[in-house]
């Protein structure tokens, strides 16, 4: 304290950006500024995730607040030298929109001037690893108002005021949960987080328990005293070193300062704080199996009722929300309900976190508020679709979800539209596909997932899974027969009907929202044994155009199978190869010759023996004269 | 208890407020299909066999686990149901091995029964699974899990109700699997042998280690005397095998039979138990007089022995070191017997009945060799002496009632109520009283330690002493009973463990039964059988009597504790160190 | 932590360290230096660290430093502008570090009497 530095370099430390490598830039900033000596005046803060994934290391420069992109360490001399020195921002490292403009201020980029952050509120603003720079953002303010200003019930009340339901995936409305939970009455009772986010390509509750640990920290102490909890589990999954490392730090910090422990802000409410950790099933994102592994079993689901909020850990009342649900609560509780219940749309209220991946242009973390339309993040937010190409279709909820095909592309995102269109909210992955995307191979990738993270405990999970995965598997080989897709249906229909779990109830969903919007290329690869977006290598085949194709053998070198085999004119006519062969033999008969335009004659065609072609594409690849053919 | 009113399939039926859908409907007399439940474990929702419609619910449920309320509206055979039961059964079955006419359970297997029910006549989901070598390494256990279908009910019985843990679930998806830790075979980890989890199997997948075909060798081969000894939980219950209502007591047609496969002489394990009481009614009171280790803890459970061994070795010291009937019968055989009709220990094929699995392992103990041989050479299940019956075409049901031969095969109401829990502790008390206060008991049953409570207590003036007494049946209750016990201070003097829940009546090696109060009608047969009996207490047999005036001197003598009685020793638990370098390879190839 | 008012005076507190980031939100005053090459021979990078130690000798948080590379022409550098609220901006040329106390002292003299 007492140092004024006259500037801070915010850079990102999610987990997104140490992979791209900010350590090293962190670094590398760090003995230039010393070298400079400016290490007096400029502080440099590792922040949680800000994100724009795709575009890092990223890193914020403030007072101005310059948002630099893909960040080197050797960028390092030019940021201090010219920036932080001379007050040149580097603007090679600046963003470019995509009409090549370039923008200097990170509120002004459209990926973040479109979003409205709650949850996220912290993320990459502050330092997670120091407390006062969460309470300077209004940190345990919420806390101290609800143990010194308010009774369990108005907490609750105000909860259930809010509107907010589960960020989870199911949507359960969250001041009913904490209510039935209060009313419990066994003793002790207990408050968890489920910190075990597994869906693929979500990771809005890592980034903030890496970004802001003190949010989750302060809303379970309120929970805790809304339900009359003295003891908090966060259950957090092994693979968030990151995330389990700064919360370790944070619950620490807050025992510290007397925010978690005995007696907090001289009320008499004790409130402790755990945390454990999951060894990676995503099963143990199901309640009753988290709870399981928290007591030290095998992470397996059981059949509610009874609920956890009558029994749960230990057979005790317990409550148990997600991660992103918790984040809500502080400013919840500082705004008042009408605040939050302002944002969003009828039946779903406030904002929710998004984890944009796929044919995407932007990909990373938003934010934006219930019944902001797919179009609008998909097109405002994420920049629109890779290299131009056509939207196809959007999968929310991962492997519990399902997709959403262009014709929806205005539907405004909130749990029961979704659930209506066959897809779900789920915690938030969004997975843009394009027109180069399967869409059987892509119900198989899930079901995949699923089939391998079955608990293995009901049977219609776990054989049921399979079976609709032999079934897909056999279709994208091209074995599939008629009646296939009405077997999946009924298997679908019943393992939803039947499973125990979430897990299994949801798993079907990817397949069953398929079919329903993209009945037509489960039946081309069923009846026509062909893959429509060219995706299933089965039944795609690649073939030499002969009228474009000049001989030079570059393919035949490349092929790392020596599929490609010379042959003769005579042959290649009797043999008829596929439909360019049938097209040549047309033009040859109208010609009343074979043509071979532009080859070399002292050469042999070339063609491709289909036999032992494993469908690499390497050849298609290399061919300078695109005279190879996927089809 | 409250009661609810609710709907199923139409009618209004009363239940008790707790209870489930399944028990309702049941108790009403409609039957709703299961596997996964199983009255000695309990419910756990896994197979979704027994899915029900509930109104205003958003899918099905599982009934076995469904509350009932007041109120509710239950369908149980609606389209809806039956498509989906049978889609589940269908699942099921589509990796299950098609060897039904060579598996142990053809016939007797609950998928077969449930898939035939549920009118299953096509496969539509047939798929390979990878095939895994059945695991052979117990003596007592053999499990093929090609043919497990997870339904998780030997988990259960293991690890919440025989507090063991020697199985569980391993992996996820399609590579689940029921396994002992790392994929050991059961017979290398703390498996106790009690074979608990071959009477819930509702498959082939957990079975006895079947010794017919050793004993049938031992039959044809004429150079052996074969003799067999039957113990008292066996004709409780054998019956049941041949379609007889549990509660049916076989005992002459038991003895019959025997004598129809051709053993040479068939003896009673009641003679033995009597004489087991002689031992142990002696140690018990020189441990009394003496100030010796106490609570006396009985013997005669060899899963219970390999348990204390295992899990709570500080009470090895207080365990009875007098042999279980089984044993002293086997040593009795080849040396006694043996010498009265003139034969070889070795040209002896002593053959044991047993209700148990763990009599497999007990037989083939090293310190079992007190006749310089294997005491016991083969120990045959209940269901396996069964399988005999059926082969050798014996019309069971109708056979005429035949005596046990002498001079083994005399014994008392006491040595009779060995089978069930309380049995051992009741008869002990019978003649320890009359040694103690030299008077004879008026009442003979003392229903005090009767009954099916996990764990009782009673208390016996005898004279001027009072002796403590304990019953606990069932491992999981032992473990608890044991775990407020300290060896050196306790306010019990004799306690009696059985392994099984409910004692050997309910003994791994029993028919398998899916009725609820089985364990009461088969322990109504032996209290039955024991009031019939002239003699009622150990120290009355006359053949036991006999033996100690022509052989053994008596209870305690040197004789005596060579050939009946032995030691216990600790033994590992599984592999920590194993667990320890898995963990470090687990974690080197993360 | 005991208090509401503890946790006041420490957010207070906190937020003082956080007004670069415009966390806190009130900036009484912005200082901008000119550090173009004009400015930086002319001593630009001293009036810069002096205007922070004035600061910091006043315990004056609620204020940025920043700079810019503009070269004010015609103007004699070093060249410092102070924008205070209301977007008012004052320039002063031809800096030299003894003379950043008036600035500072000028610039901030309404904000500290509302301080006091």
């Amino acid at each position: 304290m007492g140092v004024l530095y006259r500037a801070h370099v915010l850079v990102c430390g999610g987990a997104g950006c140490v992979s791209s490598g900010c350590r090293a830039v962190q670094e590398a900033l760090k003995s230039e500024l010393a070298k400079q000596g400016l290490d007096k005046e400029i502080k440099v803060v590792e922040t949680g995730c800000m994100g724009s994934c795709d575009l890092g290391p990223v890193m914020v420069v403030y007072p101005e607040g310059v948002f630099y992109r893909k960040v080197r360490p050797e960028d390092a001399r030019d940021i201090v030298q010219e920036h932080l020195l001379k007050g040149r921002p580097v603007e090679r490292l600046l963003y470019h929109t995509s009409q090549r403009e370039i923008i200097q201020q990170m509120e002004d980029i459209d990926f973040f001037a479109k979003q409205r952050k709650v949850v996220l509120r912290n993320c990459g603003i502050i330092d997670p690893e120091d407390i006062t720079e969460y309470i300077a953002r209004d940190g345990y303010e919420a806390l101290a108002r609800v143990l010194t200003e308010m009774t369990p019930e108005e907490v609750i009340d105000v909860v259930k005021k809010s509107g907010l339901r589960g960020r989870g995936g199911a949507g359960f409305p969250t001041g009913l949960k904490w209510e039935f939970c209060a009313k419990a009455t066994g003793r002790p009772k207990y408050v968890v987080c489920n910190a075990d986010e597994g869906d693929p390509g979500a990771f809005m509750d890592r980034s903030v328990l890496e970004g802001d640990p003190h949010s989750v920290i302060e809303a379970m102490a309120i929970a805790g005293r809304a339900i009359g909890s003295n003891q908090g589990f966060v259950y957090v999954r092994a693979e968030y070193p990151l995330a389990i490392q700064r919360l370790k730090h944070a619950i620490a910090q807050a025992y510290d300062y007397g925010l978690l422990g005995k007696d907090i802000f001289g009320t008499g409410f004790d409130f402790d704080l755990e945390i454990r950790v999951g060894a990676g099933a995503f099963v143990c994102g199901e309640e009753t199996a988290l709870l399981a592994s928290i007591e030290g079993k095998r992470g397996m689901p059981r059949p509610r009722p009874p609920f956890p909020a009558n029994e749960g850990l230990w057979g005790k009342p317990t409550l148990i929300n997600n991660v992103e649900t918790y984040a809500n609560i502080p400013p919840i509780i500082l705004n008042g309900w009408e605040w939050f219940a302002g944002i969003g749309t009828e039946k779903s209220k406030g904002t929710k976190v998004f984890a944009l991946a796929g044919k995407i242009a932007n990909t990373g973390l938003v934010e934006v508020p219930m019944g902001t339309t797919l179009r609008e993040i998909v097109y405002d937010i994420g920049g629109g679709i890779l290299g131009g190409k056509k939207f196809k279709a959007a999968q929310t909820g991962g492997p519990s979800g399902g997709c959403i095909p262009a014709e929806h592309l205005d539907t405004p995102m909130e749990y029961d539209t979704l659930v209506k269109l066959g897809a779900m909210m789920g915690s938030g992955g969004l997975i843009v596909m394009d027109e180069g995307t399967c869409m059987v191979d892509i119900a198989k990738f899930f079901l995949q997932f699923t089939q391998d993270e079955s608990c293995g405990k009901c049977i219609p999970c776990r054989e049921g899974t399979r079976a609709m995965l032999d079934i897909l598997t056999r279709i994208t080989e091209g074995r599939g027969r008629e009646g296939d897709i009405e077997l999946l249906e009924h298997l679908g229909t019943t393992i939803k009907d039947t499973a125990l779990c979430g897990l299994g109830q949801t798993a079907p969903n990817p397949v069953l929202s398929t079919i329903r919007y993209f009945r037509h290329e489960y039946e081309a690869h069923i009846r026509e044994k062909r893959c429509p977006a060219g995706v299933c290598a089965a039944l795609v085949h690649y073939e030499i155009l002969q009228d474009k194709c000049k001989r030079c053998g570059l393919c035949r070198r490349s092929c790392p199978v020596d599929a490609i085999e010379e042959t003769t004119e005579a042959e290649l006519v009797a043999a008829g190869v596929g439909a360019a062969g049938a097209d040549m033999q047309a033009a040859g008969a109208s010609q009343g010759a074979i043509s071979q335009p532009a080859s070399s004659p002292k050469r042999k065609p070339l063609f491709i023996n289909q036999e032992r072609c494993i469908k690499c594409g390497v050849c298609m690849r290399e061919c300078r004269f695109q005279a190879i053919n996927r089809c | 208890m409250a009661k609810v009113k609710l709907t199923i399939d139409g009618r209004e039926i009363e239940a008790e407020q707790g209870s489930t859908v399944l028990e309702a409907a049941r108790q009403a007399g409609i039957d709703i299909p299961t596997l996964c439940y199983h009255p000695a474990v309990g419910p756990s929702g896994a197979c979704r066999v027994c899915v029900v419609e509930v109104e205003r619910a958003k899918t099905l449920v599982a009934s076995c686990v469904y509350p009932v309320a007041e109120g509710l509206v239950v369908k149980t055979n609606s389209a809806r149901v039956r498509n989906a039961r049978k889609t589940v059964v269908e699942l099921l079955i589509s990796t299950h091995p098609q060897d039904c006419l060579c598996c142990d359970r053809n016939g007797r297997c609950e998928l077969q029964a449930l898939a035939n029910r549920l009118g299953i006549r096509t496969e539509r989901f047939r798929a390979q699974k990878p095939q895994r070598e059945p695991d052979a390494s117990s003596v007592s256990i053999y499990r093929d899990q090609n043919k497990c279908v997870l339904c998780g009910r030997c988990v259960t019985m293991c690890r919440d109700i025989q507090g063991v843990g020697a199985i569980s679930f391993a992996y996820r998806g399609q590579r689940t699997l029921i396994s002992p830790s790392f994929e050991h075979g059961v017979g290398e980890v703390e498996c106790v042998n009690c074979g608990q989890c071959t009477k819930v199997c509702p498959v082939g997948a957990i079975v006895e280690k079947d010794e017919t075909g050793a004993v049938w060798d031992a039959l044809d081969n004429p150079g052996l005397t074969v003799v067999v000894q039957v113990a008292p939980a066996v004709r409780a219950a054998l019956g049941e095998e041949f379609g007889m209502a549990p509660g049916t007591s076989v005992t002459g047609k038991l003895v019959r039979a025997l004598h129809m496969l051709g053993f040479d002489a068939v003896f009673d394990t009641q003679f033995s138990a009597d004489l087991t009481i002689m031992e142990e009614g002696h140690e018990f009171l020189s441990r009394l007089k003496s100030g010796g280790k106490l609570p006396l803890l009985t013997s005669c459970s060899p899963g219970w022995i390999k348990y204390c061994e295992t899990f709570h070795p500080e009470f090895l010291d207080n365990i009875s070191t007098c042999k279980s009937p089984q044993q002293m019968m086997g040593a009795v055989i080849k040396s006694y017997y043996a010498k009265a009709k003139g034969l070889k220990p070795e040209n002896i094929f002593s053959v044991s009945v047993m209700p148990c699995t763990a009599k497999k392992y007990e037989a083939r103990r090293p310190e079992m060799r007190a006749s310089g041989v294997q005491d016991v050479d083969a120990v045959l299940t209940t269901r396996e002496l069964a399988k005999m019956i059926r082969m050798a075409g014996i019309d069971f049901a109708n056979l005429e009632d035949d005596d046990f031969d002498s001079p083994l095969g005399e014994s008392s109401g006491a040595g009779t109520i060995f089978g069930v829990t309380g049995g051992v502790m009741e008869a002990a008390l019978r003649s320890v009283y009359e040694i103690v206060t030299k008077k004879p008991l008026a009442d003979l049953e003392f229903t005090q330690v009767r009954g099916f409570e996990g764990v009782r207590e009673a208390e016996i003036a005898m004279g001027s002493t009072r002796v403590k007494v304990a019953i606990v049946h069932g491992l999981g209750n032992a473990g608890r009973f044991l775990a407020g016990l300290r060896p050196g201070d306790s306010p019990y003097h004799f306690v009696e463990v059985m392994a099984c829940p409910g004692g050997c009546i309910m003994g791994g090696g029993q028919p398998l039964s899916l009725e609820q109060d089985v364990a009461e009608k088969r322990a109504s047969v032996l209290y039955q059988e024991d009031r019939n009996k002239a003699v009622r207490k150990s120290h009355e047999n006359i053949a036991v009597r006999r033996l100690y005036d022509e052989f053994l001197g008596k209870p305690g003598s040197e004789l005596a504790h060579k050939l009946l009685h032995t030691t216990y020793g600790e033994r590992a638990r599984a592999r920590v160190e194993e667990a320890r370098r898995q963990a470090v390879i687990g974690a080197a190839g993360a | 932590m005991r208090s509401l008012a503890e946790l006041e005076q420490l957010k207070r507190h906190a937020q003082k360290e956080l007004g670069v980031r415009g966390i806190g939100g009130y900036c009484r005053a912005t200082f901008i230096v000119h550090m173009g090459t004009d400015g930086i021979a002319a001593g630009a990078r001293e009036v810069l660290l002096a205007i922070l130690d004035e600061l910091k000798r006043l315990g004056i948080h609620d204020c940025r430093v920043t700079q810019t590379d503009v070269t004010g022409f015609g103007m004699k550098p070093p060249v410092v502008d102070v924008v205070t609220p209301g977007h008012r901006v004052e320039t002063y040329t031809g800096v030299s570090p003894e003379g950043v106390r008036k600035i500072v002292a000028e610039s901030l003299v309404e904000s500290r009497v509302a301080a006091v």
